[in-house]
C-alpha cells in the first residue's frame, strides 16, 4: 500500500519535470541558440578576442580569474546586501505610514517623486565627495535605486484592501494593530513581493554603478578595470556573473515568494497548467 | 433588546445630501428572527452597521438594551454579503481570526469552530482555502466565523444573496435549524420576499430611498418551516400582501 502511493508520487513528481521542461524548451533554445550563433560567427568570422570574445572564451575567463571575480563579488554582494536591507526597513514603515495618513501621504508622496526623478546616475560623483571611496556611497546608491519600487508597490497594496474588512475587524476588537498585522500586512504580501523583485534588479545596478565612479573593490571596479585594459575577455567574464547574480536573486525572490504567499492567485496551479489532479480542486456543495 | 428609535441617515455627496433612512422605528426582540426587506438601494444594509455601532445614525438613536449605542460593540457576529473571508487562511483559520481578534482561549475557539464546521457539513475541509470551496461552501464558513464566539446577535447581510437559488433554500433551511437550537437574535437583510417570510418572526418592509417603515408583519407560522409550509395558505396570504406593498410602492407592476 505505501509502496504504491510512493510509486504514485514518484510518477506525479517526474510527471511535474517533465511538464516542466516541456514549457522553458522554448526559452532554453532561444537562449542556447543566441550563444550557439554567436559562438560561430566569432569562429568563422575571426573576431579579435579583445573586440568581441566568444561565449566559451568567456566563460573559460571566469575560471582563470577566479580569484579576483570572488573576492570582489563578495564586495558587491555585500554592498547590496546592505544596501536593499536598508531598504526593506525603511520602505515598508513608510509605505504604512502613508497609507495610515493623508498627511503623509501629502507631504511625503512629492518629495519621494521628486527624489525619484532625480537622475541618480548623475548624483553619484557627489557621493564620492561627500562620502569618499568607502562602502557608504555604495549602500546610498544602491538604497536610492531600490526604494522606489518597493515603496509605490508596498502603498499600493496596503492601500488595496477591501473597506469591509475593516469594518468587519470592528465588530472583533479594536486594536489597530490586529488589524494590521493579521490583516491588512497579509493581503498586501503579493504586491510587496512584487515590488521586492524589481526592487533587488536595482539595487545591483545601483551597487555597479556606484562602484563605477569610485571604489577599490567590487565588480563595478573590475569591470572598469578590464576595460581600461582592453581585457574584453574578463569584461565578459564579469558581465556573466554579474546576469547570473542577477538571475540567482531573482530566483531567491520567487523562493521566497512560493514559501510565504503559496495561497496567491500567481502561486497556485492549477489542473491545466502542470498536469496534475492534484492542486486545483473545486468542491461543489 | 435592540430598538431604533426615529432614526434617519443623511449621505454627504458630491451633489449634496442624500437621504438613506428617514424616521424608522421598530424593534428587534432578543431570541428572534427580524427580517428587513426592501428593493435595492433602499439603505438596508446602512441599517446594520447603524445597529452595530460600525456607523452612527445621523438623527434618532437606537438603543441596545436600554442604552445608546455610540461605538461598535462587540457581542455581535456579522456576516457580510460577500463571505470577506481572508485568502492566506485555511477554513479553520478563518473562524480562528475571531479568537484571536477576541484574545479568546485559541485551544477552546479551535474545538468550537470544528464543531461549527461539522454543522454546517463542511467537514473534510477544514485545512482547504477560501477559493478551493463553491459559493455556498465559502458563505457556510463566513457564518461558522460570525458564530464561533457564540454572540447573542447575527446581522446578515444579504448572506444568501450571490447563491444560486438551490443553495439558497438549504442555507436557509439549515440557518433555521440551527437558530432552533441556539435562539440567538438574528437581523437579516434580504430583497427577496419568499427567504423574509420563512426566515422571520417579524418582516419590515422598507420603502424605496429614502427608506422608511412600510409596514412591520408578524409572521406566524410554525417552525421548522418545511415545503408544507411553503404552501400553506397562511403563507401565501403574508406572500400576496407584501408582493400587493411593493406593487403599492411602485416597485413591482405587471406591465
Amino acid at each position: 500500500m505505501q509502496n504504491t502511493t510512493y510509486k504514485e508520487a514518484r510518477r506525479l513528481r517526474i510527471k511535474r519535470m517533465v511538464f516542466w521542461f516541456k514549457n522553458s524548451l522554448p526559452g532554453i533554445i532561444s537562449v542556447l541558440g543566441v550563444i550557439v550563433i554567436w559562438e560561430l560567427s566569432v569562429r568563422i568570422f575571426d573576431i579579435k578576442e579583445y573586440i568581441l570574445p566568444s561565449p566559451s572564451a568567456s566563460v573559460m575567463a571566469i575560471i582563470t580569474y577566479w580569484n579576483a571575480i570572488r573576492s570582489n563579488l563578495l564586495t558587491t554582494l555585500y554592498e547590496i546586501g546592505l544596501g536593499f536591507g536598508v531598504t526593506v526597513l525603511i520602505s515598508i514603515p513608510i509605505a504604512t505610514m502613508i497609507s495610515y495618513s493623508k498627511i503623509f501621504q501629502k507631504t511625503l508622496y512629492p518629495f519621494m517623486v521628486f527624489v525619484q526623478l532625480i537622475p541618480k546616475v548623475a548624483i553619484a560623483p557627489l557621493f564620492v565627495i561627500w562620502f569618499g571611496f568607502g562602502v557608504m556611497p555604495k549602500i546610498l546608491m544602491v538604497f536610492l535605486l531600490s526604494f522606489f519600487p518597493l515603496l509605490m508597490d508596498a502603498v499600493a497594496g496596503l492601500q488595496s484592501l477591501n473597506p469591509r474588512l475593516y469594518s468587519m475587524a470592528r465588530t472583533m476588537n479594536d486594536s489597530e494593530w490586529k488589524f494590521y498585522w493579521k490583516i491588512k500586512l497579509p493581503n498586501a504580501l503579493p504586491h510587496i513581493f512584487s515590488g521586492l523583485k524589481t526592487s533587488i534588479s536595482m539595487a545591483t545596478v545601483g551597487a555597479v554603478v556606484a562602484e563605477f565612479l569610485g571604489a577599490d573593490s567590487g565588480l563595478g571596479y573590475l569591470l572598469l578595470r578590464a576595460n581600461g585594459d582592453i581585457n574584453t575577455k574578463l569584461l565578459f567574464a564579469i558581465l556573466v556573473v554579474l546576469c547570473l547574480m542577477g538571475m540567482v536573486f531573482f530566483m531567491i525572490m520567487g523562493f521566497i515568494e512560493k514559501k510565504v504567499i503559496p495561497w496567491h492567485v500567481s502561486q497556485r496551479k492549477n489542473l491545466k497548467d502542470d498536469g496534475t489532479k492534484k492542486s486545483d480542486f473545486r468542491a461543489t456543495a | 433588546m435592540l430598538e431604533f428609535i426615529n432614526v434617519g441617515m443623511n449621505y454627504k455627496t458630491l451633489s449634496g445630501y442624500t437621504e438613506a433612512l428617514k424616521d424608522i422605528s421598530f424593534c428587534v426582540q432578543d431570541g428572534e428572527i427580524v427580517t428587513i426587506l426592501g428593493p435595492s438601494g433602499c439603505g438596508k444594509s446602512t441599517f446594520l452597521f447603524i445597529g452595530t455601532g460600525l456607523t452612527q445614525c445621523t438623527s434618532g438613536e437606537v438603543l441596545l438594551n436600554g442604552e445608546a449605542i455610540i461605538e461598535p460593540y462587540k457581542e455581535v457576529g456579522f456576516v457580510f454579503q460577500d463571505h470577506l473571508l481572508l485568502e492566506w487562511r485555511t477554513v479553520l483559520e478563518n473562524i480562528m481570526i475571531q479568537g484571536e481578534f477576541r484574545n479568546m482561549d485559541l485551544e477552546l475557539t479551535r474545538e468550537k469552530a470544528l464543531s461549527l464546521i461539522k454543522q454546517v457539513g463542511l467537514s473534510g475541509f477544514e485545512n482547504k482555502y477560501p477559493w478551493e470551496l463553491s459559493g455556498g461552501m465559502q458563505q457556510r464558513v463566513s457564518i461558522c466565523r460570525a458564530l464561533v464566539h457564540e454572540p447573542d446577535m447575527l446581522m446578515m447581510d444579504e448572506p444568501f444573496g450571490a447563491l444560486d437559488a438551490l443553495t439558497r433554500e438549504q442555507m436557509r433551511v439549515d440557518l433555521e435549524k440551527m437558530w432552533i437550537q441556539k435562539r440567538n437574535t438574528i437581523v437579516f437583510v434580504t430583497h427577496d420576499i419568499v427567504e423574509a417570510i420563512l426566515l422571520a418572526d417579524k418582516v419590515v418592509v422598507l420603502t424605496p430611498r429614502p427608506g422608511r417603515v412600510k409596514e412591520v408583519i408578524n409572521i406566524d407560522l410554525p417552525r421548522p418551516r418545511n415545503m408544507t409550509v411553503k404552501e400553506s395558505k397562511e403563507f401565501m396570504g403574508y406572500r400576496k400582501h407584501i408582493t400587493e406593498l411593493f406593487m403599492d410602492m411602485g416597485i413591482l407592476h405587471d406591465e
